[in-house]
């Protein structure tokens, strides 16, 4: 009996192929997106924990010496009291035309690297004199294979999965010749089984100091935010991509009434039709969600190299370009296609199993929507009221995101309860019949374009929230980088002596030289990057200061006052005339904080004589050199000439900002490629609900049509009706996306990355925007439109006929 | 002659005839009822007078225009201008008003007349449901609207398709009442498509439609 | 792991280890031992180690034993300063009592002073763990740590160094692989374990082996059974047998109550297993019958506690063991490759 009931039902499809269609986009946009984000967030993590695994970091304390390196005599002291601790040195390293990070560990007294354990297990393990003595391997992931190719000045390499890209693993012996730190060491890994009596660490090395593994910064820790982002734009496309799906099933569902009615007069149970339906859903979600992982495959492959690049330049997090292709990625894609799928046709299904047997086919119940439109206009202002209290009770980054969902959810479903009352509004002044035909129609047909036009509110509210974010981010940086790079060439020297003698022989040839120095101090608030200047007015007067005591660089330059950037100022609290401990002994008074946006770490600003007392041994190969602009170029080669430096040695200001503003450029990529998509599955929405209105739409027009409108005007009408209707949803979405902007710039930003930026207000965007939704929402209706205009009249006057 | 139909065939688009050499006439003023079997054709000539639907061959003239030399927007011109029509159901525009619905015919064919209109409301009974939807109304109720927009821009000719089909007896002959004696107010025709022999002999003149065909 | 490759190979007796092939000098007989410097450590070597057990009483009269060793392994017959040092250390402690066996475990390299030997004065340490001449190789100072426990001996020679072989020179299968091969059997031991249970004061026999190499074991070998025996009359027996596939290959040493010692043929001494438990998933023979009709030594040997297994990353067995029969004693007994 199934057989044939499974067969009247799917003849539907048959028929309704373009239905068909719809509906398995709809599902394969949804399942897309989000299956795009969740690939390459989880490529990313992966990056992550292979980089954490190589030293169980997160997991094991470190001892770390904050003003700098730890000497191997103190290693072998600590060894020889007990403590059982592994030595890592680690560093960046240039191999080519590439910096990759190196990290040297001691193999001996930590041989349960998973690279390492990786290698033993293969058909070939490395021979121990090969690792640990001259000239040693270096460990790479596969992506590095071509990059050492003919090296032969390198030691030889070996190839581990286990390796997180753009990443040297190496003996510690290796690693301090080729990064030339001999007899030094960055930080020592305590090891998880020590023996039974230790003496303190302060009775060996009192300058050393443990740390916990809460108070590392992880990477994963760091991106989270980054990764937040991108799921919260995921899951808004499946949502997007759900209202599809929603309004395709409604309206397959509605038009197999008349079929359902008869196979149960002829005698199939409800109960056996609503299995056989929930299995054919089962079915398209499989077919919609493999489709779906298709798209988010390309997707994410397609995006994920700019993604990488972003991490790597945002937060210094190296992640592969590559993307696997994970069981679990597929598996829990499905699970989102066939979740998503029955909860956008559960109304639809539980409508179908109370239909009563004999029931007629009425018009479009509309007033009957009123209290369902009051029903989401209600929970439309609680989400609002309910996200601004979590986020005024919980702040934080999670609590800024919940704000941001209940504020555009909330807002999308006060939308229909806005229009109606707009159009109503329309109706009554409207003075030709046909115009207040035209709104009148616009407001009969909310209900059943609602959900199309929520998806294109949040589309396009997005849109211009995260574009008004990433301009302003723009604008800001720009500026920022015209303060920061002021010197005219920015010159690396091989070595310190080579600086040294480059710096005398330009001393007299030129306005000023200015030392780059930095070094990483293991801060109590974590990694801080301190710098040194001399005095010189480049900083006086570009120096991008946002807040500071008088006299701030007289008091920085005579030793007793530091400057620290914004993002430490925020995450600690400090402004000037507070205190910052640097090291132990070393407390200067806070002078003033500046604006920073190369990463997310804190940065401090000490006076030259300062940075040699708190942490000496920090490189001088770097310096820019401030000369009159047009002697730059002609500097720049005598000095590649004159001291034998690479191109890439000598940079000129204006290659550096160009260099700059591509990462920041880059970073945007991903978010301005998932605006698009979202607008474009916005635009899909509306098509689909058109389609899906379109057997509902001849009773209301036909009557118009037979008192003397012709069907070219009425299709024109109805093209302008979709036109209006995105233009009022796009007037609605300006004010929210600029409060999504302000949220992203004054809240997110500030809890995600520690900057707080301008909003600058861009209208010539939003006018682009605009005219692209009117564009979208003509596009969507022309084929509705188009249908309209050539049906056979014959077909309208069937709405009127007696056997209907 | 108001409307003279003369020799019109219509055909189905698989090439069913549905009317064959149909002529018939209607002065001004003037009542004929429609009859025939369900399928006989009699809806589709309504349609063909009303200017909803082109014909194969034969000609249509209503008042002075030849139907067969109009364009689309010509046909549309002369459904605002010309005529009204009733049909059995779905007569209204959902998402207006009954006081909008009223309206709509006469003020797209550029004839407004509110206090026609006022009255119009207040003979069929209208007054209490202006400001209600169509589908709030009762089918009679329904019916009167179509009846009070249709006579609302004074037409020259009304053309009415069962109106009474879906409706039950007291209905029916409420709406059947109002409806002949605006008819007769305004010395509009009338064509009245009907199965029903005892509302074909409430008017002048009957025709009857078998298998296409007058007879 | 994969560093202790070397060490692995030799308690399992892998082939590819034979031979001088890498440069490494190989033993030869009619070696003139020099001390102190024969204390140190032989780098041109491949494998050494300086190893120490104890059978000991506590205050509270219990029977415990204590290893301690240090091998070294060479990569390459060289020593170097700084990480890329090609000597490898290992150190391994124990301390075993009737009802617990507790070890621990070091790994080192040479080359930037965490673990060596240094001949004059003599210490051998790795990390924290050391032996420690006071003045000199004839009295000991001994620790080691672990996570469970911790002691800290002194030890006195009483009697001669002990040369094992041919002068020194000790065979260690038919094709002629050889070791250098001396013992101070004869130290007299005091001090104090840390245990989990609370300190115990202990005293006692300590024997310290020195033995080095560069081509331990036949390639047939699979492991051998080491015997440091010491019976109350005073006289000693070092007895050890390497197990191989084209028979057994034995040797020993009997030292009399004045510490002189005589080498004993292969075949001289005769070992049968009576017993056999499971031990960390392996069957290991627990207790003995070794006999020596030349001495008229015929006696069975059994282990303190069959749980002395050292669960190190090469694994083997090592404990005190009780002598009973023609002769009665302690001693330890030391079995790889099971």
């Amino acid at each position: 009996m199934t057989g044939p009931v499974v067969q009247a039902l799917l003849s539907h499809w048959r028929r309704h192929w373009l239905q068909l269609a719809t509906l398995l986009i709809g599902i394969a946009l949804a399942t897309g997106l989000w299956s795009a984000v969740q690939a390459i967030n989880s490529e990313a993590r992966s990056s992550y924990a292979r980089a954490n695994a190589q030293l169980s970091v997160g997991q094991l304390d470190e001892i770390r010496d904050p003003t700098g390196y730890i000497s191997l005599s103190r290693y072998v002291d600590l060894r020889r009291s007990g403590w059982q601790v592994a030595a890592v040195l680690e560093g960046p390293v240039r191999i080519g035309d590439r910096t990759l990070r190196l990290m040297g560990v001691d193999m001996v007294a930590y041989p349960a690297l998973p690279a390492m354990t990786q290698l033993e297990q293969s058909d070939t393990p490395p021979e121990p004199s090969e690792i640990l003595t001259a000239p040693g391997r270096l460990l790479i992931s596969p992506d590095l294979i071509d990059l050492f190719d003919g090296r032969d000045d390198l030691p030889p390499i070996l190839v581990s999965s286990a390796l997180p890209p753009e990443f040297i693993l190496t003996d510690i012996g290796v690693a301090e010749r080729l990064l030339n730190r001999s007899g030094q060491i960055s930080r020592l890994v305590v090891l998880p089984d020590q023996p039974g009596s230790l003496p303190p660490l302060s009775e060996i090395a009192p300058e050393l100091e443990r740390q916990s593994p809460t108070s590392q910064i992880d990477t994963a820790q760091l991106t989270d935010s980054f990764h937040l982002n991108l799921s919260a734009f995921g899951l808004l496309s499946f949502a997007v991509g759900l209202f599809i799906v929603h309004g395709t099933v409604g309206l397959a569902f509605a038009q197999r009434r008349g079929m359902i009615r008869t196979l149960r007069a002829l005698g199939v149970s409800m109960r056996r039709l609503v299995w056989i339906t929930l299995a054919e859903l089962i079915m398209f979600a499989l077919i919609g969600g493999i489709l779906g992982l298709v798209i988010g495959h390309l997707i994410a492959a397609a995006l994920l190299p700019d993604v990488a690049v972003t991490l790597r330049g945002l937060y210094g997090a190296p992640v592969d370009g590559q993307l696997a292709l994970r069981p679990l990625w597929i598996v829990s894609g499905l699970a989102m296609a066939l979740g998503g799928t029955l909860l956008a046709s559960g109304h639809a299904l539980w409508r179908l199993s109370r239909m009563p047997l004999l029931a007629s086919p009425g018009l479009q119940a509309w007033g009957g929507q009123t209290n369902a439109r009051r029903l989401s206009a209600l929970s439309g202002l609680a989400l609002i009221i309910g996200g601004l209290i979590v986020f005024f009770s919980a702040k934080g980054l999670i609590a800024g995101f919940v704000m941001l969902a209940g504020i555009l959810t909330g807002t999308a479903l006060l939308l229909p309860a806005i229009l109606s009352v707009l159009l109503a509004k329309f109706v009554r002044r409207a003075k030709g019949p046909v115009t207040q035909w035209v709104w009148a129609d616009m407001r009969a047909q909310l209900p059943g374009l609602s959900l199309a036009l929520m998806a294109l509110l949040l589309a396009l509210a997005a849109n211009i929230g995260v574009g008004t974010m990433v301009s302003s981010f723009r604008l800001t940086f720009i500026g920022w980088l015209d303060q920061r790079l002021t010197s005219e060439l920015y010159v690396t020297a091989s070595d310190n002596e080579q600086a040294d003698q480059i710096i005398d022989w330009l001393a007299p040839q030129v306005d000023a030289v200015l030392p780059i120095r930095s070094i990483e101090l293991a801060h109590e608030t974590g990694p801080l990057f301190l710098y040194g200047i001399i005095d010189d007015d480049t900083y006086r007067q570009n120096w991008p200061l946002i807040a500071s005591n008088p006299n701030v660089w007289d008091s920085v330059l005579k030793g007793g006052a530091v400057l620290i950037n914004e993002q430490l100022a925020r995450r600690e609290n400090l402004w000037p005339g507070d205190s910052l401990m640097l090291a132990p002994r070393h407390t200067l008074e806070i002078a003033g904080v500046y604006s920073d946006y190369g990463n997310p770490t804190g940065q401090a600003i000490v006076s030259m004589a300062m940075l040699d007392l708190v942490a000496p041994g920090a490189a001088s190969r770097r310096f820019g050199i401030r000369l009159s602009p047009d002697r730059a170029t002609e500097m720049a080669q005598t000095l590649r000439d004159r001291f034998d430096l690479p191109n890439s040695s000598v940079v000129h200001q204006a290659a550096m900002k160009k260099q700059s503003l591509a990462i920041f450029e880059k970073t945007f990529v991903i978010t301005s490629a998932l605006n698009v998509l979202t607008l474009g599955v916005a635009g899909f929405a509306i098509l689909t609900s058109l389609l899906t209105l379109w057997t509902q739409r001849l009773p209301q027009i036909a009557p118009v049509w037979s008192l003397g409108m012709t069907r070219s005007r009425l299709a024109q009408l109805e093209l302008l009706r979709s036109i209006l209707l995105a233009a009022l949803t796009a007037c609605l979405a300006l004010p929210l996306g600029l409060i999504l902007a302000w949220i992203l710039l004054s809240v997110i930003n500030v809890q995600a990355f520690g900057w707080q930026l301008p909003m600058h207000l861009f209208p010539a965007d939003w006018i682009r925007l605009f005219l692209l939704t009117l564009l979208a929402a003509a596009v969507a209706a022309v084929l509705p439109a188009w249908r309209l205009r050539r049906i056979p009249p014959a077909d309208l006057l069937r709405v009127f006929a007696n056997e209907r | 002659m108001l409307l003279t139909i003369d020799r019109v065939q219509k055909a189905y688009p698989g090439g069913r005839p549905v009317l064959q050499d149909v002529s018939l006439s209607l002065d001004m003023g003037e009542t004929l009822a429609l009859t025939g079997e369900s399928g006989s054709g009699k809806s589709t000539l309504l349609n063909l007078a009303a200017a909803l639907d082109g014909f194969d061959g034969g000609e249509i003239v209503l008042d002075g225009v030849a139907l067969s030399s109009l364009n689309d927007p010509g046909r549309a011109e002369l459904r605002r201008q010309k005529v009204s029509l009733v049909f059995q159901q779905f007569n209204l525009i959902p998402s207006l008003t009954v006081d909008q619905n009223l309206s709509f015919h006469a003020r797209l064919a550029g004839n407004c007349d509110s206090d026609w209109i006022s009255h119009l409301a207040q003979r069929l009974g209208l007054g209490d449901l202006l400001e209600r939807y169509p589908e709030s109304l009762s089918g009679g109720q329904q019916q009167r609207v179509a009846i009070g927009r249709a006579m609302a821009a004074k037409p020259k000719l009304l053309l009415a398709d069962e109106p009474t089909g879906n409706l039950d007896e007291t209905a029916s002959s409420v709406v059947l009442d109002l409806m002949f004696s605006l008819v007769a107010d305004t010395g509009a025709a009338l064509l009245l498509v009907t199965h029903s022999q005892d509302i074909a002999a409430r008017l002048d003149r009957r025709a009857h439609l078998a298998n296409g065909r007058i007879t | 792991m994969f560093l202790l490759f070397p060490l692995a190979a030799l308690a399992q007796g892998y082939a590819g280890l034979g031979g001088n092939a890498d440069g490494f000098t190989a033993p030869t007989p009619g070696y003139q031992f020099q001390f102190p410097q024969d204390h140190g450590p032989h780098p041109d070597y491949r494998i050494e180690w300086w190893y120490l057990t104890a059978n000991l009483k506590g205050e509270d009269g219990r029977d415990y034993g204590i290893q301690w060793t240090l091998f070294r392994s060479a990569l390459r017959p060289s020593e170097e300063d700084g990480w890329q040092s090609p000597q490898l250390w290992l150190g391994h402690a124990a301390v075993t009592m009737p009802d617990a066996h507790y070890f621990a475990e070091r790994l080192s390299r040479g080359g930037i002073g965490q673990a060596g030997v240094t001949a004059q004065p003599f210490e051998a340490w790795i990390d924290e763990w050391q032996m420690k001449a006071d003045p000199d190789i004839n009295a000991l100072r001994l620790t080691a740590n672990g996570a469970e426990f911790s002691y800290d001996l002194s030890l006195d020679a009483v009697g001669p160094l002990v040369f094992h072989g041919e002068d020194g020179y000790s065979v260690k299968s038919a094709d002629g692989q050889a070791s250098y091969y001396y013992s101070q059997p004869g130290y007299q031991v005091e001090g104090v374990l840390h245990l989990p249970q609370g300190d115990v004061a202990v005293a006692g026999q300590g024997w310290l082996d020195r033995e080095w190499s560069s081509q331990p074991l036949a390639a047939d070998q699979s492991g051998w059974d080491w015997f440091s025996l010491s019976f109350d009359d005073g006289q000693k027996l070092m007895a050890f047998r390497l197990r191989g596939d084209r028979g057994d290959y034995t040797s020993a040493t009997w030292i009399d109550a004045n510490g002189v010692g005589t080498a004993l043929p292969d075949g001289a001494v005769s070992f049968t297993p009576l017993e056999t438990q499971i031990v960390a998933d392996r069957n290991v023979p627990v207790h003995w019958r070794v006999v020596l009709p030349d001495r008229e030594l015929d006696v069975e040997v059994s282990a303190l506690t069959p749980k002395s297994w050292m669960g190190t990353r090469f694994a083997y067995w090592e404990g005190p063991v009780f002598v009973s029969g023609s002769h009665s004693g302690q001693g330890y007994l030391e079995m790889t490759g099971y």
